[in-house]
């Protein structure tokens, strides 16, 4: 088939040239300035070297776990149809979007010495659980990240053409043949980029390996950044630091790019999976110890967030409403930001020939997770101090770095769904030289809506619980839920804080599953 | 998409409702988190000066003490601050070297800070000391040394802040080295099984100590006050050692580039009136600098003996706080 | 009979579908109707992916209720997605063979012979992204060809053919069945794709499947609804 010349330069990519480029710009662009404000050489200590040890062990160990435990659990939920599935999809996901001190908290109140786990065993007269160490890090890991890892796989399950269960039912495939002729290369395409991304997020833990780890042994690059900073003020090291995060994650991209298969595959008739393979009492009892097992595993340090924050709610001021407000607000024009950065960055790559440049395009997306938030937060400080008052563009600055933060995670979704849009539709939209808004509103629109209100709802989230970069710009008296919930704890309001948590957890959740309702709508 | 983030921008700016008319002139004070916050001592201390001050006193927070001096340092000469409240003198030599500050000029009367005072460029605004709590009704035998702590059985569990990311955990960190010098690294050895774990700040160490996570927590003596007044819980003490304890002494100092010095001086002397310091010890929870005239209030136990307080001066502290923290490092992470 | 439809019905919502009628061995039937009419829900039905909501539906007098889809007598090709994309030709036809693809070697000769019977010799370790449709299609009719059940049901896999290649296919079909004597099913929306291979047509409409007649007959003289349709 003769290609048809088309001009390289559309609107399309320029919009994605300039998504890439202002990601590029607050991830990379502040290490530089960190670096250019230094007045001491660029040296790494000799404790550094071990922080790069730990950060890459412990991000390994937990990555590989909690993408190895998603497998059975994204199974599970793919092969079962029972009530309230969806919400125990949506509630599966909040670890993912708490506040790390919360989460923090919620873990110890289940796994810690003064836990419910411990409170058990002591009552049978045995030693309370020790989780502090290299495992207390993992598990905190897995906690966040087993619901991230389960939505991505199950994104992969989504995609297999329903076709392909009814050919498998026909041909009487047991459960072992489906995994292997479909469930395993599904895997195989989703699994490297989980675990990539996930990696990620374990390289850039701070408090949570900190709190949980036990010691300075736990001490991640991105602690060392903080000490840096804060202790030694030597931006230098600082900026060396970061330059060796963003490192790790071009190495983590790369080895994930190269073992991920793209299995790119017909769409489906997108028709309600049934399966004949599962019947069998024993793999269904199987399912509903994995799902229950998970649930419990996950829940219950949330539920214990719920009661202890139930007796701080009363103790709670107007000062928390207003924050909430703020947060609220922030929120929302982090994930307007969000999507409006993912769409520019998913329309450069999906085009129909998008080209060399569009693995770059879509790195520049990713590159925020392997990003400092110390690091933009103070890249950005230096670069706007001398021309505004921080506090004045405070929720502004936190809501584009966060926008940035949760990128990745909306790109995830939204791309795939682009791409298939493009190869389906694509043609017939060409043909019809439908361009511009009309084609993204009739063609491309209700077909990835879904995905954006899932993208949407996730930045909101993550906006939400995130301090991010707020702290350097606070302003005293505009304070977001998360900050005003610090503070609480730094006057010794520590039940007033539970309350707040909670607050926080709810309105979380809420703004999420409001997004994914209406992505799900149709109308 | 520019047109986006710049409505961003633009709302948020609205939003945060930057800046208000101002005819009277504003003065920029510089302090940390707690300070500010709506149960710290910031809006009271607001309130009293503006009163007297004829202008617009705004509080510009940083997270803790450490990160204030960071964010002044990230300002440099173009700071629009006037007074820096809330460094402690572990960071003091560094600020002081950083050349941001100016003399204050003022001789401290019934100071009560043990060991007097005489900084040229630091004012004392108040003090504590550094100890361990723990709750009465759990703990039943409480260690009173390190060396007691250290021979404890190893489920008596403590948990402290990191002297990398946390004021107090700095504290512990020099108490120890001032304590036992060069043995130091040798009672952190026999501290370090004891140690459940070492958290970002005070917040996070404090949250665990209550929730039942640790025997004991790197705080305050004077935390067990709060839960008497504020909570009418006696349930709380901290641990007296015989080996004495380090000192906090937070200061605030005058920027040299201050946009309103003489504004600046007025709040440093308000900062030492009786006015400020009464509301010192139920708002900041720490002792203060100068004799209140109706004394300390009721639920507060008198500061332990002057003979027993250990400190660094300023130059002692920056000078040992290296070594010492690769001490710290090398003997807990084995 | 090889198939029986005893007043059979199925509801899904609003939508609901009847049939009562049977089929003899060797029939090829073409279904034929407006799209949405519930073509494809009766191949559906019949391959065992839903179950009658009342009626029974036998096959070789067997009532199926109850019975899973891999234990029906029966083949079903889709109109796409008939093939695993990261499994070669030959893996892809294996599957009607052992879904665990454990190949003996009289087996695998099996497997070379029904791709040479469809036409596609030696093609065996191509992928299916590197075969045309109407390639795609042979293989999934080589499998059907291998698994050897007496019912045949195709869902339009034909439509996105051009006609010369879609009376190419039809013929294959035609012979195929000619030589293993299996009985059709084919949902068409094209009644020249019925002429050309179907005996009997069966018209879907009106959540109903009328008894199956005589093609030529039936286009002779249209009831009222295949007029509608035929435009």
């Amino acid at each position: 088939m003769a290609e048809r010349a088309e001009p390289v330069i559309t609107p399309a990519l320029v919009a994605g040239l300039g998504a890439a480029a202002l990601v590029a710009a607050l991830s990379l662009g502040t290490v530089a300035v960190v670096a250019w404000a230094a007045v001491s050489p660029m040296r790494l200590g000799a404790g550094d070297w071990a922080a790069v040890k730990f950060t890459l062990s412990q991000a390994l160990v937990s990555a590989a776990l909690s993408t190895a435990l998603a497998v059975p659990v994204a199974r599970a939920l793919a092969r079962r149809q029972f009530r309230g599935r969806g919400l125990l999809v949506t509630l599966l996901g909040a670890p993912f979007i708490l506040p790390v001190i919360v989460a923090v908290l919620g873990l110890l109140a289940v796994w810690g010495r003064g836990g419910l786990i411990s409170a058990v065993l002591v009552h049978f007269g045995l030693a309370p659980l020790s989780i502090y160490g290299f495992r207390g890090v993992v598990l905190a890991h897995v906690f966040f990240n087993l619901p991230l890892a389960t939505r991505l796989l199950l994104q992969g399950w989504q995609r297999v053409p329903g076709e392909h269960f009814l050919l498998a039912a026909q041909l009487g495939m047991s459960s072992r043949d489906i995994n292997r002729v479909i469930e395993r290369p599904i895997l195989r395409a989703v699994l490297p980029g989980a675990f990539a991304t996930i990696f990620l997020l374990c390289v850039t833990s701070f408090a949570v390996a900190l709190t949980l780890g036990g010691g300075p042994r736990a001490t991640t690059i991105e602690l060392a950044i903080y000490q840096a900073f804060r202790f030694d003020f030597d931006m230098g090291r600082a900026a060396l630091l970061a330059l060796m995060q963003f490192s790790i994650g071009l190495g983590a991209a790369v080895l994930a790019w190269r073992l991920a298969r793209d299995a790119a595959q017909d769409p489906g008739l997108g028709r309600a999976v049934r399966r004949w393979d599962c019947l069998h009492p024993l793999s269904r009892a199987g399912d509903v110890a994995i799902l229950g097992a998970v649930s419990l595993f996950l829940l219950a340090p949330l539920a214990m967030v719920g009661l202890r924050g139930v007796m701080g709610l009363g103790l709670l001021d107007a000062g928390v409403l207003a924050a909430l407000m703020r947060s609220v607000i922030v929120a929302l024009m982090s994930a307007g930001l969000t999507l409006a950065l993912a769409l520019a960055l998913g329309a450069a790559v999906a085009r129909r020939r998008a080209g060399r440049m569009a693995p770059w395009i879509e790195s520049a997306g990713h590159l925020s997770l392997a990003a400092s938030p110390m690091v933009i937060g103070t890249g950005l400080f230096i670069l706007l101090y001398p021309f505004v008052d921080p506090a004045a563009v405070a929720l502004a600055v936190t809501a584009l770095v966060n926008a940035v933060m949760s990128l990745p995670f909306a790109l995830r979704a939204l791309v795939p769904a682009m791409r298939h849009v493009q190869s389906v539709e694509g043609a017939l939209a060409d043909s019809l030289d439908m361009g511009g808004w009309a084609r993204f509103r009739l063609v491309t629109w209700p077909v990835i809506r879904p995905a954006a209100g899932f993208a949407t709802g996730l930045a909101a989230a993550l906006s939400m619980g995130d301090l991010g970069v707020v702290a350097l710009f606070a302003d005293p008296d505009a304070a977001t839920l998360p900050l005003y919930l610090y503070r609480l704890m730094g006057s010794y309001q520590m039940t007033a804080a539970s309350g707040a948590a909670l607050l926080l957890v709810v309105s979380s959740l809420a703004l999420f599953a409001a997004f994914d309702r209406w992505g799900r709508a149709t109308g | 998409m520019i047109r986006i983030s710049l409505m961003a921008a633009g709302l948020a700016l609205t939003l945060s409702g930057a800046s208000t008319a101002a005819e009277k002139p504003v003065l920029n004070v510089y302090t940390y988190d707690s300070f500010a916050s709506d149960w710290g001592p910031g809006p009271k201390v607001e309130k009293a000066f503006e009163a007297i001050c004829d202008c617009d006193l705004k509080f510009t927070t940083a997270g803790d003490g450490a990160a204030l001096l960071a964010r002044v340092q990230l300002e440099g000469k173009r700071s629009k601050a006037d007074v820096v409240l809330g460094l402690d003198t572990n960071l003091t030599a560094r600020a002081a070297k950083s050349g941001l500050f100016a003399a204050h000029g003022i001789t401290p009367k019934n100071l009560a800070v043990p060991g007097g005072w005489n900084d040229p460029l630091f004012l004392p605004f108040d003090w504590g000391y550094f100890a361990f709590v723990y709750d009465k009704t759990r703990l039943k035998t409480v260690p009173h040394s390190f060396r007691e702590l250290a021979a404890a059985p190893d489920s008596l569990k403590i948990v402290i802040e990191d002297p990398r990311s946390s004021t107090p955990g700095l504290g512990l960190l020099l108490w120890v080295k001032a304590a036992y010098g060069d043995k130091a690294p040798e009672i952190w050895k026999g501290l370090a099984p004891h140690i459940l774990t070492v958290t970002k700040g005070w917040s996070e160490a404090y949250g665990m100590f209550l929730k039942g996570e640790a025997d004991m927590v790197l705080s305050y003596t004077t935390s067990p006050a709060y839960h008497l007044i504020a909570e009418n819980d006696d349930s709380k003490a901290a641990a007296i050692f015989d080996e004495g304890h380090y000192m906090q002494i937070e200061v605030a100092g005058k920027m040299a580039t201050a946009p309103h010095p003489a504004l600046a001086d007025k709040f440093l002397k308000f900062m030492m009136s009786e006015k400020f310091q009464s509301l010192i010890p139920t708002t900041n929870w720490m002792y203060p600098a100068v004799a209140l005239k109706d004394g300390l209030p009721k639920g507060f136990a008198a500061p332990i003996p002057a003979d027993k307080a250990l400190i660094m001066s300023p130059e002692a502290a920056q000078a040992a706080r290296d070594a010492a923290l690769a001490e710290w490092q090398s003997a807990l992470s084995q | 009979m090889i198939l029986q439809l005893d007043k059979m019905t199925i509801r899904q919502g609003d939508f609901s579908l009847s049939a009562d009628w049977a089929v003899k061995r060797g029939t090829r039937l073409a279904l034929i109707g407006p799209s949405g009419g519930g073509k494809s829900t009766l191949l559906s039905l019949i391959a065992g992916f839903f179950e009658p909501d009342e009626g029974r539906l036998l096959i070789e007098g067997r009532d199926m209720r109850g019975v899973a889809p891999g234990k029906r007598p029966v083949s079903l090709l889709f109109q796409e997605n008939n093939l695993f994309p990261h499994l070669s030709v030959l893996q892809n036809v294996g599957l009607g063979i052992r879904p665990d693809l454990r190949l003996a070697r009289e087996q695998h000769l099996a497997v070379e012979r029904s791709l040479q019977e469809v036409g596609l010799e030696g093609m065996g370790d191509r992928m299916p992204a590197q075969l045309s449709g109407g390639q795609r299609q042979r293989v999934a009719l080589a499998r059907a060809l291998l698994r050897d059940k007496p019912l045949l049901l195709l869902d339009e896999p034909f439509a996105a053919l051009g006609p010369a290649l879609r009376a190419e296919m039809l013929d294959l079909v035609a012979r195929l069945l000619a030589r293993t004597g299996a009985t059709l099913l084919m949902v068409t929306h094209d009644p020249r794709d019925a002429e050309r291979i179907a005996d009997q047509t069966a018209l879907v409409s009106d959540g109903r499947v009328t008894p199956p007649m005589p093609t030529a007959e039936l286009l002779a003289d249209p009831p009222a609804a295949l007029r509608a349709y035929l435009g």
